[in-house]
């Protein structure tokens, strides 16, 4: 904690002579955090506002500038048991939150114009069988033509420039039928109030697009929580590096701060956020979350260094390169990019199910108008009931079909620690049926554990951990972990490049190289065994223990591998670490088809040919050699732990230590599936109820509100479903 | 029914004003935060002027 966060590239100037930072805040999960870091904070002089938001589990914090260090609110909140970072507003996010807004707004507008429409209409249904007069009924009519024509013209935009930009595309979506129904409704609504007719259905068209929106809304706040959480991830991480910003003067700085050019500092038991080249030092750097591979590198003056590389035994200086200069990421990108593009090749269901719908509907109702008038009806009447038709079939429920079922689909992966990328993913992973998995990082947990542990007394491996806590040796630092050791001996030294000794009831002790504590044979009889490990001797007077450091699979990689096979789901290791690593693991889980030292080239060639085979493989995977898999397999999914770019390609990052997510999310995606074809049966069972009402001319405004609600809740009720399904299960 | 000449616009003035303080709540950032507006309803109000700052640090829950 020698040098702290610069905070100054956070900052923002709200105002004259006020500062202002955002801070995502872990473990605010209820109202009593939210008084108590508001009450606390504010009391701070100077502060001139403190504001919790629990949905996000941020903090926002305005105060008079010059008085008050910004780190002396971190460090506030840790005394009171929450740690902070300092957070940046992604411009995705900005953009998700803005357009969820805006469909707010909009949906404000249209309920506004629905309810007084609704108002008018009421008495004109009623008043039609009655005694109304014809003069009340056009002033009804002239009324909610004024309410719902500037609404519709404001609230139905999303719509509007969705089918315009599709049909530029020449093709068709959903909004395009939704758009047309809208506009037909309305301009004959017009004419026929014009010509003091019945019939006019502002009602109708507007309550359809409040209906339309509200689904949309739920979906993009839906999209917008998921991206503010993944914000508040991106931001405990807390991606910073320590910058030389002079020979001598380091200091700690945001990794957004960092440019081409600049020196950094990588100490050990630190991960490199930037690629770079180095220029002073040697040390080993452990590179398994960039190529897979588990064995120590050496790296000296000159070897390239990348984002994720974790330094294990000496300091080194780094000058950060651009992107395109190292090559392995310059080969990476371009990997990707080729797979990017093949991948959006996949249509969606509700674009399918548009391509059908579109022109089935205006074909129907284009026979209904030619068909009246071989009848002998009159072309006006004609044309309303083929425009009748084309409201009634207005895809309402169709339209809400598909988002509805998403939304309630990602809650429920989001509340099981899968947040989503990307929004027809739950489709995709739906229909896989073989899964790759990645080993290092993905099978096993990316950091180190203590393979031999259940060797060694518990008394020395509790002191062992004590005295492990004063090194920053990756790891040493495992096996402090695995000790679960907090209260470090006093006086202990480090050795740089041997380890750490010091006295303990007289007694020298010592953690590090075998040799350093005289326990070759040891070391070497373990090696021999379990020639993946790393070891680190432990000597503590005359009695001496040897750990061996591993990575470890996931708790329940076992168990999830059993359950795919279960789903009917064949499972695959590729991954770029050596052969005798990777045997090891996929025996452990059970798995019969692996392969070892695959390079992102034959990863893809992998993909592509089991995808000309028909297999609908989902990657997992997290090292940067992953990352053009993942863009190319039909799905994908990335731990939190993974490589920026492999994350930002995923279609699903998932959280925590367990492989669990993984096979969650293919049962939820499953089940959402099926609602989603469930619902497309609605609406077709909805149209082939109402269709022959409106051909025949039958169709009155209220019908055509009654039918269209209807089918709307219907279908939001089924999509609810996915929800309920899952609190069975918990 | 002349009556309605004045009712009807005093209706829709109604609905208008309703549409115009959801707007307004919209834009003053009253939706960022549904979770939060839920529990600083029933949230006991600060008592104006206390400042009895870390008299009770044993209260810091982890």
């Amino acid at each position: 904690m020698s040098s702290t966060l610069d905070f100054s590239h956070y900052l923002k100037s709200p105002g004259a002579g006020l500062l202002h930072l955002d801070l995502a805040v872990e473990g605010i999960n209820c109202a009593g955090c939210m008084a108590k870091i508001e009450r606390n904070l504010s009391k701070i002089p100077d502060v001139t506002s403190a504001r919790v938001n629990l949905t996000d589990h941020r903090l926002a914090l305005e105060w008079r500038a010059g008085s008050v260090d910004p780190a002396m609110f971190v460090d506030r909140l840790a005394e009171l048991g929450y740690r902070a970072y300092p957070f940046e507003r992604a411009g995705a996010e900005t953009q998700e939150a803005e357009r969820a807004r805006s469909l707010l707004r909009r949906l404000g507008v249209a309920a506004f114009a629905a309810m007084n429409v609704m108002m008018l209409s009421i008495p004109v249904w009623s008043g039609n069988a009655s005694d109304m007069l014809p003069e009340q009924r056009d002033f009804f009519h002239w009324l909610s033509a004024l309410i719902v024509l500037p609404a519709a013209a404001y609230s139905a935009q999303p719509f509007f420039a969705s089918a315009w930009s599709a049909l530029r595309a020449r093709s068709v979506n959903m909004d395009v039928p939704i758009s047309v129904g809208i506009v037909l409704a309305l301009a004959m609504s017009l004419v026929e109030t014009a010509s003091h007719a019945d019939h006019a259905y502002f009602d109708a068209a507007i309550m359809l697009i409040a209906f339309l929106l509200a689904g949309r809304y739920l979906d993009q706040n839906m999209r917008r929580r998921t991206r503010a959480f993944a914000g508040n991830l991106a931001a405990l991480k807390a991606e910073t590096a320590t910058k030389f910003i002079s020979d001598e003067e380091i200091r700690t700085v945001p990794i957004a701060a960092i440019k081409p050019g600049d020196i950094v500092l990588l100490r050990p038991g630190e991960r490199s956020a930037v690629d770079g080249n180095v220029i002073e030092g040697r040390s080993e750097i452990d590179q398994s979350l960039i190529t897979g591979e588990t064995r120590p590198r050496l790296a000296v003056p000159g070897s390239a260094v990348f984002a994720g590389t974790q330094v294990r035994s000496g300091v080194l200086r780094v000058c950060v390169a651009a992107a395109s200069e190292a090559t392995l990421l310059a080969e990476i990108s371009r990997l990707l990019e080729n797979a990017l593009q093949s991948r959006s090749h996949y249509l969606r269901l509700a674009e399918r199910a548009s391509r059908l719908y579109a022109p089935v509907v205006h074909a129907a109702a284009l026979l209904t108008m030619l068909g009246w008038l071989l009848y002998g009806a009159t072309l006006h009447d004609s044309v309303v009931t083929a425009i009748a038709v084309l409201i009634i079939t207005c895809p309402c429920a169709l339209g809400l079909a598909i988002p509805a079922v998403q939304t309630v689909a990602s809650g429920a992966l989001f509340g099981s620690g899968v947040l989503l990328n990307s929004g027809d993913a739950i489709e995709r992973m739906a229909r896989v049926d073989r899964v790759i998995f990645d080993k290092t990082g993905t099978l096993t947990l990316p950091e180190l554990d203590v393979a031999n542990a259940a060797n060694i007394p518990a008394d020395v491996f509790d002191l062992a951990g004590r005295v492990a806590l004063a090194s920053r040796h990756p790891v040493a630092a495992a096996v402090a972990r695995a000790a679960a050791a907090k209260s470090p001996l006093p006086d202990i030294e480090e050795e740089p490049g041997h380890g750490v000794h010091g006295m303990l009831d007289g007694c020298e002790i010592r953690l590090g190289r075998p040799s350093y504590c005289g326990a070759d044979e040891l070391a070497n009889e373990i090696l021999s065994r379990d020639p993946e490990a790393s070891v680190v001797a432990f000597r503590h007077g005359e009695t001496c223990h040897v750990f061996a450091v591993r990575q470890r699979l996931r708790p329940d990689a076992a168990a999830v591998v059993e359950t795919l096979h279960q789903y009917g789901i064949a499972v695959e290791v590729l991954s770029g670490d050596r052969e005798p690593a990777v045997r090891t693991a996929a025996q452990a889980l059970g798995i019969h088809e692996w392969r070892a030292e695959v390079t992102p080239v034959d990863k893809i060639a992998r993909i592509d040919d089991l995808a000309r085979h028909g297999f609908k493989v989902l990657m997992v995977g997290d090292g940067l050699n992953d990352a053009p898999a993942l863009a190319a397999a039909y799905a994908s999914m990335s731990p939190v732990s993974a490589a920026h770019i492999s994350q930002s390609v995923a279609d699903a990052v998932f959280l925590g230590e367990q492989l669990a997510p993984v096979a969650t999310a293919i049962d939820i995606s499953r089940k959402a599936l099926r609602l989603m074809q469930q619902n497309l049966w609605l609406a077709v069972v909805y149209n082939a109820l109402a269709v022959p009402v409106a051909v025949a001319g039958l169709v009155t405004p209220l019908i055509a509100a009654a039918a269209m609600s209807g089918s709307s809740l219907l279908v939001m009720l089924n999509a609810l479903r996915a929800r309920a399904r899952k609190r069975e299960t918990v | 029914m002349e009556v309605l000449v004045f009712l009807v616009p005093l209706a829709i003035t109604l609905g208008f004003i309703g549409l115009m303080g959801f707007l307004w709540s919209l834009k003053s950032g009253q939706y960022d935060d549904l979770d939060g507006a839920a529990w600083r309803a029933i949230a006991d109000d600060e008592p104006a002027g206390s400042s009895n700052s870390q008299q009770n640090p044993q209260r810091q829950d982890p």
